[in-house]
């Protein structure tokens, strides 16, 4: 029984709790116990050394701010200016409150407005359709268009849209990357041929697929009133994303174990069954290794993405916060980057669960 | 010698032959002029046989082996097989590789079905099952059908391996090696395997071995090869003990040290 739980544990990348569970059991205490103290207590710890050298930081930046705001109280209005300067800063009034590094308690507090936020924006959604249902039935009937809410989204929507734009785009550059890069994978002449171009778009930057996706789809949907931001920044995704992908797949259908090839051969395969019989699943670690790179490298580009294309989502968010400048924008800045990191970390753990369900060699890595 | 192996091979009728390699040729191309691999080898299998060769490391048996599969190109001279010369690989030709060469993402039944598919396409779902099974069944595996090769320990993967080529009814049967990286004992069962299944079926086999004893109890005829480069074939040696054989009994025959000494000899030499 636990056996089966570890297993299942270590599938979906929570191992690491597995002494935890044979402790229960009272299998093997002393070497549990010490596996507890390296797997879970040890990085505990480091997360509290971190925080620790966070907030020392913060307040050092704090300390460096609210001096050159009194200095300067001095210099340009005197004595009396200074004081009622030093007087402010203490009292924690908004106004007059340095603009630095946040500290973690800050950033806690932040966190929490945030999603009284969002609940504050739900409620008035929620109020907004009722108020809505009848007349937006009424239109439908008409022909129109319903009114839909434009308010503000709040910072859980901002999560959802990007987490949308992202698997939009992952999406879109499996469908481009996977095919060819079968298809070149396949092929001496198109894969030397393909080389070059693709040597060369590969380092390109994703604010310049921003830009050439900008320039054509602009074009494309000058009549229409589709959402054309939506649509820019999941293509530029994709685009940006899918070479990990392209490359692996190529690499990892050439370079099919060379027994496999000739027991195809000897059993002279067709060519549609030597493709999905032998040389796919083979190379199937490998594509995944490229999707698993390729998602996460989306995920990075969205957020540079979004700042620039001023489409909604994380990225988006955290470019108006600094924008904002108001005093707890720091704070929900680095709301914003925990959000991110986790959430990047998330979509890599689950391509790693599938990854491993898809591999045959199930021992091998981590 | 050799003069009498070339005349002794003179002797088979085309309907006794199943695999005639004449005037074979092998030449690899290098920076500084053609490497020749292999020079004049002729040879000639009868129905029904079981060939081992044997040879140094390196003296180019798996390079002959692969051109008989049809894998390595020819460079000069003719095999066939049943008098018409081959043309690429084909199920005709079985091979047993050295390493099991299994699909490790297959089931062993499925990596058996493979080939029976192509080689059976007008049989019906329940017919191909059977097949696959029945030589499962045949080298030991039973138990094993649903679970998938990257299970399986090396041993029991060169079981599928002999499964998967005799379940395609070859007309000839290659065998690279197939025990080479199998400790003894298992290398002991697997022939066990081998043998009782090929006195079933009886397909022409042809079998490289480093294994001097291998090579004498497996073997209606032994092939010795010269070393390369140019290599060719150096002496024929019959095995004639009666089949079916068991180890015991080839171990105790009066004549069985004279043959090993006479292989020994010749890889002495």
């Amino acid at each position: 029984m636990s056996d089966k739980l570890i297993k299942t544990m270590r599938f979906i990348g929570l191992g690491f709790l597995e002494p935890i569970i044979r402790l229960t059991k009272g299998e093997e205490p002393n070497k549990n116990l010490i596996l507890i103290l390296k797997k879970i207590v040890a990085p505990i710890a480091s997360v509290f050394l971190f925080l620790l050298i966070w907030q020392s930081s913060s307040s050092a930046l704090f300390n460096i701010e609210a001096t050159y705001r009194i200095e300067k109280a001095m210099n340009e209005q005197g004595k009396e200016a200074a004081y009622a300067m030093k007087l402010c800063i203490a009292s924690g009034a908004v106004s007059c409150q340095p603009n630095t590094l946040p500290s973690p308690s800050q950033v806690k507090v932040s966190f929490y407005k945030l999603l009284e936020d969002h609940k504050i924006i739900n409620a008035d959604k929620k109020a907004f359709k009722e108020k809505t249902a009848e007349l937006n039935e009424k239109r439908e009937a008409e022909g129109k268009d319903a009114i839909v809410y434009t308010g503000r989204p709040s910072f859980v929507d901002q999560i959802i849209t990007s987490i949308k734009t992202v698997f939009a785009g992952f999406l879109l550059a499996i469908f481009i990357a996977v095919p060819i890069g079968v298809i070149i994978g396949l092929s001496d002449t198109l894969r030397s041929s393909f080389n070059w171009l693709i040597q060369i778009l590969k380092p390109v930057s994703p604010v310049v697929w921003l830009l050439l996706v900008f320039m054509i789809v602009k074009t494309l949907t000058k009549d229409s009133d589709t959402d054309s931001a939506f649509i820019i920044s999941f293509i530029s995704v994709g685009l940006c994303s899918m070479w990990a992908t392209l490359v692996n797949t190529a690499m990892g259908v050439s370079t099919v174990d060379q027994d496999f090839i000739n027991v195809a051969k000897v059993l002279k395969l067709g060519p549609i069954q030597k493709v999905f019989k032998v040389i796919l699943p083979s190379s199937l670690p490998l594509i995944f290794t490229g999707l698993r790179i390729t998602l996460s490298v989306a995920w990075m580009v969205l957020i540079a993405i979004e700042l620039l294309a001023q489409s909604p989502g994380l990225g988006s968010f955290v470019w108006e916060e600094f924008q904002n400048g108001a005093n707890d924008s720091n704070s929900k800045i680095i709301v914003a980057m925990f959000v991110i990191g986790i959430i990047g970390f998330l979509l890599d753990r689950i391509m790693l669960t599938i990854q491993k369900f898809v591999s045959f060699n199930k021992n091998e890595g981590s | 010698m050799i003069t009498e192996t070339i005349k002794r091979q003179e002797i088979f009728s085309p309907s006794e032959v199943m695999l005639d390699l004449r005037d074979l040729k092998k030449v690899y191309p290098t920076l500084t002029g053609d490497y020749v691999v292999l020079e004049n080898l002729n040879l000639q299998v009868k129905k029904e046989e079981f060939m081992t060769i044997i040879g140094h490391s390196g003296c180019g048996k798996t390079t002959m082996l692969s051109m008989i599969a049809g894998l390595n190109p020819i460079s000069g001279g003719k095999i066939s097989v049943l008098g018409s010369s081959i043309k690429g690989p084909g199920p005709d030709r079985g091979v047993i590789f050295q390493s099991p060469s299994l699909m490790p993402w297959l089931t062993t039944l499925e990596n058996v079905m493979l080939g029976v598919k192509k080689v059976f396409p007008h049989a019906t779902k329940k017919q191909k099952d059977d097949i696959c099974k029945y030589y499962l069944c045949k080298v030991g595996l039973d138990g094993s059908f649903n679970k998938r090769a990257s299970e399986l320990s090396q041993g029991m993967q060169q079981r599928v391996g002999i499964a998967r080529a005799f379940a395609i009814k070859p007309k000839v049967l290659l065998l690279d090696e197939p025990f080479g990286m199998l400790d003894s004992l298992t290398r002991g069962e697997l022939q066990d395997v081998l043998i009782e299944i090929w006195n079933k079926e009886k397909i022409t086999a042809v079998m490289i071995t480093h294994d001097v004893d291998e090579a004498i109890f497996l073997a209606d005829r032994v092939v010795m090869m010269t070393s390369g480069p140019r290599a060719k074939i150096g002496d024929v040696l019959s095995i004639d003990f009666e089949r079916p054989r068991t180890r015991k009994s080839v171990i105790d025959h009066p004549d069985y040290y004279k043959y090993r000494k006479h292989l020994i000899d010749f890889l002495e030499h």
